[in-house]
């Protein structure tokens, strides 16, 4: 359950942060089993990147970048706060993080299609 | 629902071991604070309600409560601003055994002042000239910005972090050091240092903000356990802040 004292904006970043991290982890030992395969089984690679081209497959790897990239932003967004003189802007960089992600993934989808 | 001009208030009842939430009805009044709501409660219907308060003008610390599911000062908490239909949730603080009903035990929390080095080290005697320290000097202001500090534990109970570690020092008492840091009077800089990047220490801090989001005295912990990580990794480089 939501617990009312979390409901604010820094407390999603650092939610979106830790999940996006948790992800990226679970996809990455796959990433590098498929391109492993490149050397080990060439057709099973052409056929899975066959699969990768279809259309939800598509929509899949745009929430990939989406978590890449507000995994990237949000990170910088963190490494600033601990290592360059405080900004109290931190709502704003947070919500800058995620529209900057949002951007970067859209334009991936779009010329996806 | 409550009756109109009737509060209905769920109090918790009982200590760390067991408990349980008792209703109350409280007259509603136009200008009202939680603290008001409990004083009430009893002084009519339950004279054995344990709580604690005692400035009630938000100076003295003392009357943090968990209300509606967020910890808060309840003196200059108003019953409008956090009642949803007229329905009140009061628990004691999170993060800290509870006493009896709705007072908690601070010691943990102060034992993490102490902890962080939080104890001033002074330099000079009573014999000596009071040390001339400029206001506008950069320290003197960061440590400006934290003496405001009234201890009534609503960051720790608000802090996600100290409930997952029970090591950790957490919001108040890492906002104390960094303002003992950036106090040139202070004869412990060091040493504050060190209790601050140990196991239990700022690092610990996953910036999520509920310090800075529910402190009433709207002051920035999160801002001063930055500046804590930013010296103790300059500091094992050999740089000084």
């Amino acid at each position: 359950m939501m617990r009312p004292h979390r409901n604010h904006p820094l407390w999603f970043a650092f939610v979106l942060h830790r999940v996006s991290g948790l992800a990226l982890a679970l996809f990455l030992p796959v990433h590098f089993y498929m391109l492993a395969l490149a050397l080990r089984a060439p057709e099973r690679l052409d056929g899975f990147l066959r699969w990768a081209e279809l259309p939800l497959v598509r929509l899949a790897e745009g929430g990939l970048v989406f978590l890449l990239a507000v995994h990237l932003f949000g990170g910088l967004r963190l490494l600033a706060l601990e290592f360059l003189p405080f900004s109290p802007r931190q709502k704003a960089l947070a919500a800058g993080a995620v529209s900057a992600a949002v951007l970067v993934s859209g334009l991936f989808l779009l010329s996806a299609v | 629902m409550a009756d109109n001009g009737q509060l209905e208030v769920s109090v918790w009842r009982g200590d760390s071991g067991s408990g349980r939430f008792e209703s109350f009805r409280v007259p509603a009044e136009d200008n009202q604070t939680v603290l008001d709501v409990v004083s009430w409660i009893q002084q009519n219907l339950a004279g054995d309600l344990a709580y604690r308060f005692a400035c009630r003008v938000g100076m003295c610390g003392s009357c943090a409560m968990t209300v509606n599911g967020t910890p808060r000062w309840t003196c200059r908490t108003h019953v409008k601003k956090v009642a949803r239909n007229n329905r009140l949730t009061i628990a004691p603080l999170a993060n800290l055994p509870v006493i009896r009903d709705l007072a908690t035990d601070m010691d943990p929390f102060f034992a993490r002042w102490i902890g962080a080095g939080g104890r001033f080290v002074p330099q000079r005697t009573r014999d000596d000239p009071v040390a001339p320290v400029r206001p506008d000097s950069p320290g003197r202001q960061a440590a400006d910005a934290g003496i405001e500090c009234i201890n009534c534990g609503v960051c720790h109970a608000a802090c996600d972090t100290v409930a997952a570690s029970p090591d950790y020092l957490g919001p108040a008492p890492l906002q104390r050091a960094w303002t003992l840091v950036n106090d040139e009077r202070h004869g412990a800089r060091g040493a504050v240092l060190a209790a601050v990047s140990g196991a239990g220490g700022c690092h610990n801090c996953h910036s999520m903000g509920n310090c800075t989001a529910h402190c009433p005295k709207e002051l920035d912990p999160l801002r001063a356990i930055a500046g804590l990580k930013r010296a103790t990794f300059l500091g094992a480089f050999g740089k000084e802040i």
